[in-house]
């Protein structure tokens, strides 16, 4: 947890939580696991301001309680988790995501628990069919038998998963003093995964009778008196009570790997192979395990039988597209047998490796230069150089050499290595080699990345303070023209309240869209580089083991 | 060290290995770098179809429902001696008929907020020295709890009888400086708030991204 990734999860946090929650999200992550009364002390915050936001964070899995580290006797302890705030940077995708898969009820669902941390079943189907109610046009609504039938379709790929039931291990505080030694149950090491659960993934038995409601404007007024009241005493058991479920963001992240691979797949060779890799993948995704380094092996005559219908390429041209495959540089495919007409994997740890790699190619090229970039590739390729050596290989002239080298050294890109010849270490008898460590590199750009995407929103939430003036004038004229609208006024009138803005400050207010869309959109795409280099270092670790 | 006369820069080590000559180093840096350097090259243009629109989308509008859910907790801002009236058409744009209760059996005990307990008479039995009989003591919060049964029916949650007294006794000093908090925040956890349905005429703003 890195200075930068605190201050990043700050804002995220902040803008997504307000500022409570900030604060003690912050806290926690800075300070490590906690009791309450610590919390209350170090942070200053009145203590019921502490609990109701310890709650939120709780239901939005980004934090999680355990026994004291003193014992079953010490008070409770929360433990903040930075990778899932830094999350909350990739939820537009993983709706996106949901949507192309699952169409506009799926990409609902997966919304509304986003949003909400973790839902029973009930009441996010209820949700959901409102919603898509409201959206439909006047006369038609939806029943909750669909949107059951997706959201079991998305527990059957695992992309949902149940929370993990909380033990009832934490005694409660008052008597926690009175018996210093008594056998308590037994503390589990660490936290239990959803998945170690056996019911993980098993949908419940639901009653759930019923149609979307349409929420009418007019009606509104007169329902919600009945219904706040109703809805409290209202105590429609649908025997999912206690059954949570949450988004299985691993599950996604493997989806979003996959479509890297076939995207690299597609742009380096062309579709077929694509369709091929994208094949391998599919059969192979409940046989291998998320941390697997290659996919299992399979025969040709599999990917042959398995290939969708619209892609009728002959058994030949199968085989030289494995072929080409194969040889590739990338190493996207390896052949590791020839029975059954040729044994196929995907390799996934390659894979990301390499295209980590041309990400950090890429990036040298965009900052200094294509002559600084075909240095960096030489010295990824042939690992050690001398000063003479990289001259001479890049076929560059010495002094723009020496000078790219220099540059790319200060920005910590390129290291020195020294070897010495003789054991005083003289200088004038030490080889001096220059290296790139793609492993160092890549950690170094990942924290690079999250203070871009920090900085990006300090500097929206920097561009829309200054105009706070202009946005909030301009919110009440829309709210007025939809009164009016809605009330049913003449033309005149609209245009009338449409000059209250005058021109130039249509055009500062057109210019701030521009910059905050801007903005927003780099960070989105900032997050992909970020998912790229962050898999290629869980994977490199997981390797290294 | 031999070589060092007259501020000439001369290193321990003999530099030619490293293909640096005396001519070419560049100059010293005087003070700090600017703070916004040149870049000699521009930044690749953003990737801009629609995939990238719709997600853009998502993101904005997710970040205004988030804003307006009960999760997003606002500090316990000063009232005003006058209520402005902004205040009161900006309380009306709140999603108010969400009241967010967690459910209690995820969370650890200690996070339940208190149940704001009756005060009908000042328990100066409590505050007096102990020169009070210690029974009268117990008779009385006896009587304050009975007050709390009627209390307690109408929170959402039970909770047993024992603990609460065990936690009453325990956190009685805490409990004054909690009541005038509790005041306030009475509307997020308790049952008894009422919606009189003057907030509803909510326009169609939902639809629009807030920056």
């Amino acid at each position: 947890m890195t200075a930068q990734e605190a201050r990043l999860c700050g804002l995220l946090l902040r803008e997504h939580f307000g500022e409570v929650v900030e604060k003690i999200g912050t806290h926690l992550l800075r300070s490590g696991a906690q009791n309450l009364r610590t919390i209350v002390n170090e942070s200053g915050t009145p203590i019921d301001l502490v609990k109701k936001s310890l709650c939120v964070l709780m239901k939005h899995g980004a934090c999680r309680f355990s026994i004291g580290r003193k014992g079953p006797g010490s008070p409770v302890e929360y433990q903040a988790s930075c990778e899932r705030i830094l999350g909350i940077l990739r939820y537009p995708r993983y709706i996106y995501t949901a949507k192309t898969l699952y169409s506009d009820t799926g990409e609902l669902i997966i919304e509304e628990l986003l949003q909400r941390g973790h839902m029973t079943m009930s009441s996010i189907v209820k949700m959901v069919a409102d919603r898509l109610t409201h959206n439909m046009e006047e006369g038609r609504s939806i029943e909750y038998n669909e949107v059951v039938s997706t959201f079991s379709k998305l527990v059957e790929t695992h992309f949902l998963q149940r929370c993990p039931p909380v033990s009832e291990v934490v005694p409660p505080v008052s008597t926690a003093p009175t018996v210093p030694g008594a056998p308590a149950a037994p503390v589990s090491t660490g936290p239990p995964t959803p998945e170690s659960f056996s019911d993980c993934y098993l949908v419940p038995s639901v009653s759930l009778a019923g149609r979307g409601k349409r929420r009418r404007s007019g009606e509104d007024v007169v329902l919600d008196q009945g219904t706040t009241k109703k809805a409290k005493t209202d105590l429609q058991t649908h025997g999912d009570e206690g059954i949570y479920w949450q988004v299985n963001f691993e599950r996604f992240h493997l989806h979003f790997r996959d479509q890297t691979i076939i995207s690299a797949v597609a742009s380096k060779l062309d579709q077929t192979s694509s369709e091929i890799v994208r094949t391998m993948l599919r059969m192979s995704e409940v046989t291998t395990t998320p941390s697997a380094s290659c996919t299992q092996a399979l025969s040709a005559n599999e990917v042959f039988r398995s290939l969708p219908a619209n892609y009728s390429i002959s058994r030949p041209v199968l085989d030289q597209y494995l072929t080409l495959l194969v040889d590739d540089p990338m190493e996207f495919v390896g052949k590791t047998g020839d029975s059954g007409g040729g044994m196929y994997v995907v390799n996934l740890h390659k894979a990301l490796t390499n295209l980590a790699r041309a990400t950090l190619e890429s990036v040298v090229q965009e900052k200094f230069g294509s002559r600084s970039a075909r240095i960096f590739r030489l010295l990824l390729r042939k690992r050690h150089l001398e000063q003479k050596q990289v001259e001479d290989f890049a076929m560059i002239p010495a002094k723009e050499a020496k000078d790219m080298l220099y540059t790319l050294m200060s920005e910590n890109l390129v290291l020195l290595q020294e070897l010495p010849k003789t054991p005083d270490h003289a200088p004038s008898r030490t080889f001096y080699l220059y290296t790139v460590n793609q492993l160092a590199t890549a950690r170094m750009l990942l924290q690079h990345c999250y203070k871009t995407v920090a900085n990006l929103i300090d500097r929206r939430l920097f561009e829309t303070k200054e105009s706070k003036r202009l946005l909030e004038k301009s919110q009440r004229i829309e709210a007025i023209m939809a009164s009016l609208q809605a009330s049913g006024a003449e033309p005149e009138q609209l245009t009338e309240v449409e000059e209250m803005i005058s021109a130039p400050e249509k055009q500062q207010l057109e210019s701030l869209r521009h910059h905050i869309n801007k903005l927003d959109s780099a960070e989105n795409q900032v997050d992909e580089t970020i998912f790229l280099l962050k898999s290629y270092v869980a994977s490199t670790a997981r390797i290294t083991r | 060290m031999g070589g060092r006369g007259r501020g000439v820069a001369a290193f321990s080590f003999n530099v030619e290995a490293l293909g640096i000559t005396r001519g070419s180093m560049p100059e010293a840096m005087v003070g700090p770098r600017p703070l916004f350097p040149n870049t000699e090259s521009k930044p690749v243009p953003l990737r801009d179809d629609e995939g990238e629109a719709y997600m853009l989308a998502l993101k904005q509008e997710m970040r205004c429902t988030m804003q307006r859910l009960p999760h997003n907790i606002k500090p316990l801002a000063a009232k005003a001696d006058v209520e402005r009236y902004k205040e009161r058409y900006n309380k009306q744009k709140q999603l108010n008929d969400e009241e967010w209760t967690p459910d209690w059996n995820l969370y650890p005990k200690e996070l339940r907020p208190q149940v704001k307990r009756t005060r009908t008479t000042k328990p100066a039995g409590i505050k007096k020295p102990s020169a009070k009989d210690a029974k009268d003591v117990l008779n009385k919060l006896e009587e304050l709890e009975k007050n709390d049964g009627a209390e307690e029916e109408k929170s959402d949650d039970e909770k047993p009888k024992t603990k609460k007294t065990a936690e009453g006794e325990e956190e009685e000093d805490l409990e004054e400086e909690l009541e005038e908090e509790e005041v306030e925040e009475e509307n997020d956890y308790i049952d008894s708030y009422f919606d009189n349905g003057e907030e509803d005429n909510d326009d169609g703003d939902d639809g629009e991204a807030t920056y």
